[in-house]
C-alpha cells in the first residue's frame, strides 16, 4: 500500500527496531510483537480498551500512529507482571473481582497504574473521574472502585 | 470444605489482568486473509448489479466475493436458528441498511477496507416498513416472500410456506374467559407501552476465523453456542458434523449477541472459496448492522374487581424482529407467555407477534425480551395502583403469584421467590417510611418493578469430567465463559462432588471435538443445565473411583489416595477415569391453541428493582439516587461473582432505560458508534445495593440456578414509576431522556413545547 519506515523504541524494557507501514496504529504495532493485551474495540479512542503507556503517559493505541513511538518508551499490560509477580493493581483487581469478560481489563489496569503514580490515595470520586474514559460493558464499575482503593492500600504497604 | 458458597477468584483471573486471556479477536494464523464487508445502503430493494471491478483490480486484493459466488459452493446459503431466511451474502434482495452484500479478501486489512470503498451496487428500491405494528397491517410491504422455518423447533413448523405476511410467529395463550371477566370487572385499565431499538455492543465485536483442511474445517469463533455453530455449518455444507471443529476461547462479552450463528457462515464460505484461512472480525460500527434487541409495542388491558384483585388481563405484544428472524420467533413465544407478569390472574389472553421489518435483525439480549415486557406490565401495574389509590407494594402483594398457584400457562409455580424478592426490595427501600419529596425545582420519588422469566425448554447439556492418574481433574464443557464465571462455577460444582478444591480443577470449554453437545450459553441456563450435567459427570467419575478402589481391594469407605488407586490398578502412574453426565429436564410442550402446559419450564428466574430518583422540573433531567436490585438465584455457588452479575445486569439495563437508543433515518442507523450511542460509563452508576435472597432450587445442582438476566427485569419500570411518583407524569416509551421528561412535564402543565402542540 505504501512504503515502510523503520522505527526504534523501547518495548517493555527491551530495545526494538522494526519496519512498519506508516498508517499502522500502535495496536497493530503491538500485535506485530505478539502483544494482544491492548485491543482495538470502539476504534475512536472512546472506550480505553486499547490503552498503552507511551513514555509513561496513557494513550489510546487505536488512534496513536505507530510512527510516533520512534525513540519512545512503550509499556503494555504484559510488562506489569515481569518476573512472574503480579503488580499490586493486578492483585487488587483479582481480589475484588473487578472484571467479568476481561476484554477491557488491561486498559483499566494500566489507567489505575497511572492514577496511583500521580495520586497514591485517590477518593472514590477521583477514581471515577480518572477512569471515566474507560468503558466496561459488563459494568464491573463498583468492583473496579474497590479494586483501585485496595491497590492504593497494597502499594502503600509495599513502600 | 464445601465448595458451594465460596467466593474464589475466577479460574482465569490471572490471564485476564495480565492481558493474556485468549479471544478470537486477537487470533491470527499464517496465510490468513482478512475479510471486509460491503453493505447495503438501501433498506429494501432488489439487487440489479454489483460493480466490484476496481476492487478486484487493486494490488493486494485476493478476491471479491458476492452472494452468487457463495451459492456456487453452498447451493442453499440461507442460515438461522429459527428460520432459514438469512443469506450468507445478500441474494436477489436486500432487506435492511447494513446487510452484507459482498466481501473483499486481502492479507492486509487496510487494503481490504480501501477496496470495499470502491464497490458500488445498483438496487431497484422497494417500499420499506420499519414499524412493528404497521408491518402487520394488510397493505404493508412484505419483507420475505415466504416463511421458511428451520425445522429445529417443533413449535414453528406450522409456519412453513406462509406467504404475504410479515408475522414470523403468532403465538397465543388463552386461559379462563377473558371477555366474561372484563364484563364483570369493576375497573378496566388499558395502556400501550413501547421500547426503543438498542443493542448489546460487547467490547469484543463478533469474530470468526475459519481454517479449511482436507474435507475438514476448523472454526475459531466468538460464539456462545459452539454446538449449534457446528450443526448449522455442517447443515449448510452438507457435511457430517465430525468434519467441522468449532473452538471458542473466552468471549469479550456476549449478552446474547453471540448466540446461534452470526458471522460464522460468511467466514466458512469465504475460506472454502479461496481455500485459505479467513478471518471475519466486525468493527464496532458493524455490530449495529448485525444483531439488536427487539423494539416492542405492548398493549396491555386489565380488569380489576372491587377489592383490587386483577381478574382479567389481555396482552397484545408486537416484536420488531427486523429483516431476519434470528431467534426472534422464540422470543415471541418463550417470553410471550410471561407477558401477564408475576400475578395471579384467572383469565388471561396473550397474542404475541414476531414481526419482520426492514430494520437490522433482532434476537436475544440479556433477558430474551423479558425486560421489554416487565417495562410494560410493571408500569401498568403501578398506574392501576395509583388509580385505585393503593400503595404500589401492597397492591402487588395482593395480586402476586405465589408458589403452589398456577401461572397463565397452567404450570404450578415452584421455587419462584417472587413474594420474597418483593419483600426484600420493600425492606431495602425502607418503603414503610415516607421519603423527602424535595423542594423547589427538584422533586423526589420512588418506584419498584418486579419480573420473572421461564427457562428455555426443552434443552440438553452434556459434560465430561476426567480424573487423571495424579488425581487432577479436567471438565470438558461447551458452556462458554463470556464473563459470567461459568468456568469457575462448573469447577466448584465438580469439586463439591469430588471433595477437592475448585481452584485445582481445569475447565476446557468451547471445543466441539472434545466436549459433548450443549444447547448453548444463553438464557441463564448454564448453571442449571450444564451445572446438573457437570454434577452428574463428577458423580459418575466418583462412582468409578469407588469401583476402582473395590477392584484393587480397598475396603469400602476407606479414605484412599487417588494416585495410589491408579498405581495399584496399573502398576505405574497411568490411566484415567472418565465421568460423563447428560441432563435433560422434563418438559410438557404447550397446547398450540391455548398455550396450556403442566410443565412449561424447569425453573423460574425472579428479579426486581427499587429506585429513588430526583427530577429537575425545569430541565427534565433525572438522577437516580438509589437503585436496589434483588434476585432469587437459588443457592449461590460463588457469591462474589454472582453479585457482579446482579449489579452488572442492572447497570446494563440502566443504559437501556436512560441513554441508549439506536437512531434511524429511513432505515439507516445514524449513531453507530460510542460517540453517539451512550452506554453506561463510570459517571452513570448510581448508588446501588444488590442482593440475592436465600433460596433453593430443588432440581438445580446443589440448589443453584441461573442469575445472569434477573437483575435486568425491574430497572426500567422502577425508574418510570419513581418519576411518576416524583412529578406526576407517566413515560410510556424508552429511553427516558431529559427531553422526554421535559416534554411530558410541559404537557402536563398545559404548556407544551411548541412542536408538541396539536
Amino acid at each position: 500500500m505504501s512504503e515502510t519506515r523503520t522505527i526504534r523504541f523501547t518495548l517493555n524494557g527491551r530495545s526494538e527496531s522494526v519496519a512498519i507501514q506508516p498508517h499502522w496504529n500502535l495496536v497493530e504495532l503491538l500485535h506485530h510483537f505478539g502483544l494482544t493485551g491492548a485491543r482495538e474495540s470502539c476504534g475512536q479512542g472512546l472506550c480505553g480498551v486499547c490503552t498503552v503507556l507511551v513514555d509513561d503517559v496513557a494513550v489510546s493505541g487505536c488512534l496513536y500512529l505507530a510512527v510516533r513511538v520512534d525513540g519512545k518508551k512503550i509499556t503494555t499490560v504484559e510488562h506489569l507482571d515481569e518476573g512472574g509477580t503480579l503488580s499490586p493493581v493486578q492483585q487488587a483487581f483479582i481480589e475484588c473481582g473487578a472484571f467479568q469478560c476481561g476484554f477491557c481489563t488491561p486498559g483499566f489496569v494500566l489507567m489505575t497504574h497511572q492514577l496511583l503514580a500521580r495520586n497514591p490515595d485517590p477518593s472514590d470520586d477521583e477514581i471515577r473521574h480518572y477512569l471515566s474514559g474507560n468503558l466496561c460493558r459488563c459494568a464491573a464499575y463498583p468492583e473496579i472502585v474497590e479494586a483501585v482503593k485496595l491497590a492504593a492500600k497494597l502499594q502503600k504497604q509495599a513502600r | 470444605m464445601s465448595q458451594m458458597g465460596r467466593s474464589i477468584p475466577r479460574l482465569e483471573a490471572r490471564s485476564k489482568v495480565t492481558g493474556r486471556a485468549e479471544y478470537v479477536h486477537n487470533m491470527r494464523v499464517p496465510g490468513m486473509l482478512t475479510a471486509k464487508i460491503f453493505r447495503s445502503t438501501v433498506a429494501h430493494g432488489r439487487i440489479l448489479s454489483i460493480d466490484a471491478e476496481e476492487a478486484r483490480g487493486m494490488e493486494g486484493v485476493y478476491a471479491v466475493v458476492t452472494g452468487e459466488d457463495v451459492r456456487k459452493i453452498i447451493p442453499n446459503p440461507y442460515f438461522g436458528p429459527a428460520f432459514h431466511d438469512q443469506p450468507i451474502l445478500a441474494l436477489d434482495k436486500v432487506r435492511y441498511v447494513g446487510e452484507a452484500v459482498a466481501a473483499v479478501l486481502a492479507s492486509d486489512p487496510h487494503i481490504a477496507e480501501a477496496a470495499v470503498q470502491t464497490i458500488s451496487a445498483e438496487y431497484e428500491e422497494l417500499e420499506p416498513v420499519f414499524d412493528e405494528v404497521e408491518a402487520t397491517l394488510p397493505n404493508s410491504p412484505i419483507v420475505h416472500d415466504e416463511l421458511k422455518p428451520a425445522g429445529t423447533f417443533a413449535d414453528l413448523k406450522h409456519l412453513a410456506g406462509r406467504k404475504n405476511t410479515n408475522i414470523a410467529l403468532d403465538y397465543q395463550l388463552r386461559r379462563g374467559d377473558v371477555d366474561k371477566a372484563f364484563a364483570a370487572a369493576v375497573h378496566v385499565f388499558e395502556h400501550e407501552f413501547r421500547t426503543q431499538h438498542v443493542l448489546h455492543v460487547p467490547l469484543e465485536s463478533h469474530a470468526s476465523l475459519a481454517i479449511p483442511g482436507e474435507g475438514t474445517l476448523t472454526l475459531h469463533t466468538s460464539s456462545q453456542t459452539p454446538s449449534f455453530v457446528r450443526m448449522e455449518i455442517a447443515r449448510l455444507l452438507g457435511w457430517p458434523e465430525n468434519r467441522v471443529h468449532v473452538k471458542v476461547p473466552f468471549l469479550g462479552g456476549g449478552y446474547g449477541a453471540k448466540v446461534y450463528v452470526k458471522v460464522e457462515p460468511l467466514a466458512v464460505a469465504l475460506a472454502l472459496i479461496v481455500r485459505r484461512p479467513v478471518k471475519v472480525a466486525l468493527t464496532m460500527e458493524e455490530q449495529f448492522y448485525t444483531i439488536t434487541k427487539h423494539p416492542v409495542t405492548f398493549r396491555i388491558k386489565s380488569g380489576v374487581d372491587k377489592d383490587g384483585r386483577i381478574t382479567a388481563r389481555k396482552c397484545d405484544v408486537y416484536w420488531n424482529g427486523g429483516a431476519y428472524a434470528d431467534i426472534g420467533p422464540r422470543v415471541a413465544q418463550k417470553t410471550g407467555f410471561t407477558a401477564p407478569g408475576p400475578y395471579d390472574i384467572d383469565n388471561v389472553s396473550i397474542d404475541s407477534y414476531e414481526v419482520y421489518t426492514n430494520r437490522p435483525p433482532a434476537g436475544a439480549l440479556r433477558g430474551f425480551g423479558v425486560p421489554q415486557l416487565v417495562w410494560a406490565y410493571e408500569s401498568h401495574t403501578d398506574l392501576i395502583a395509583r388509580e385505585l389509590g393503593l400503595d404500589p407494594v401492597e397492591y402487588r402483594r395482593k395480586n402476586i403469584l405465589r408458589d403452589g398457584r398456577p401461572h397463565a400457562t397452567g404450570t404450578i409455580m415452584k421455587d419462584a421467590g417472587i413474594d420474597a424478592v418483593l419483600d426484600r426490595i420493600a425492606e431495602r427501600m425502607n418503603w414503610s417510611v415516607a421519603i423527602d419529596r424535595g423542594t423547589g425545582r427538584i422533586k423526589r420519588g420512588r418506584g419498584i418493578g418486579i419480573g420473572f422469566k421461564a427457562s428455555i425448554s426443552p434443552t440438553t447439556s452434556g459434560a465430561i469430567v476426567n480424573v487423571s492418574a495424579d488425581g487432577s481433574v479436567v471438565i470438558f464443557t461447551n458452556t462458554i465463559d463470556m464473563g459470567q464465571g461459568s468456568d469457575t462455577a462448573m469447577a466448584q460444582l465438580a469439586a463439591e462432588v469430588l471433595n477437592i478444591d475448585a481452584e485445582k480443577v481445569k475447565v476446557v470449554h468451547g471445543d466441539t471435538d472434545a466436549a459433548p453437545y450443549d444447547m448453548g450459553t444463553l438464557g441463564s441456563r448454564s448453571t442449571f443445565h450444564m451445572g446438573n450435567a457437570v454434577k452428574l459427570a463428577a458423580e459418575d467419575a466418583r462412582d468409578k473411583l469407588v469401583a476402582l478402589a473395590a477392584e484393587v481391594g480397598l475396603p469400602a469407605g476407606t479414605n484412599y489416595d487417588v494416585q495410589e488407586l491408579f498405581r495399584k490398578r496399573y502398576g505405574m502412574r497411568a490411566g484415567n477415569i472418565v465421568g460423563v453426565g447428560s441432563y435433560v429436564p422434563s418438559y410438557t410442550p404447550p397446547d398450540p391453541k391455548t398455550g396450556q402446559s403442566a410443565n412449561v419450564t424447569p425453573f423460574w428466574m425472579v428479579g426486581g428493582a427499587g429506585a429513588e430518583v430526583e427530577v429537575d422540573t425545569e430541565t427534565g433531567h433525572v438522577r437516580v439516587t438509589k437503585l436496589v436490585n434483588v434476585a432469587d438465584g437459588g443457592k449461590i455457588i460463588n457469591p462474589k461473582i454472582a453479585r457482579t452479575q446482579i449489579s452488572g445486569g442492572a447497570i446494563m439495563q440502566l443504559g437501556f432505560t436512560l441513554t441508549e437508543r439506536m437512531e434511524f433515518d429511513g432505515g439507516q442507523v445514524t449513531n453507530a458508534s460510542f460517540a453517539d450511542y451512550k452506554i453506561p460509563g463510570f459517571r452513570d452508576v448510581p448508588p446501588m445495593e444488590s442482593e440475592l435472597i436465600a433460596a433453593n432450587q430443588e432440581n438445580g445442582p446443589f440448589g443453584a440456578k441461573g442469575i445472569g438476566e434477573s437483575a435486568t427485569f425491574g430497572v426500567s419500570p422502577a425508574i418510570a414509576n419513581a418519576i411518576h411518583d416524583a412529578v406526576g407524569v407517566r413515560l410510556t416509551s424508552l429511553p427516558i431522556k431529559a427531553e422526554a421528561v421535559l416534554r411530558a412535564l410541559r404537557a402536563a402543565q398545559g404548556n407544551p413545547l411548541a412542536e408538541d402542540e396539536e
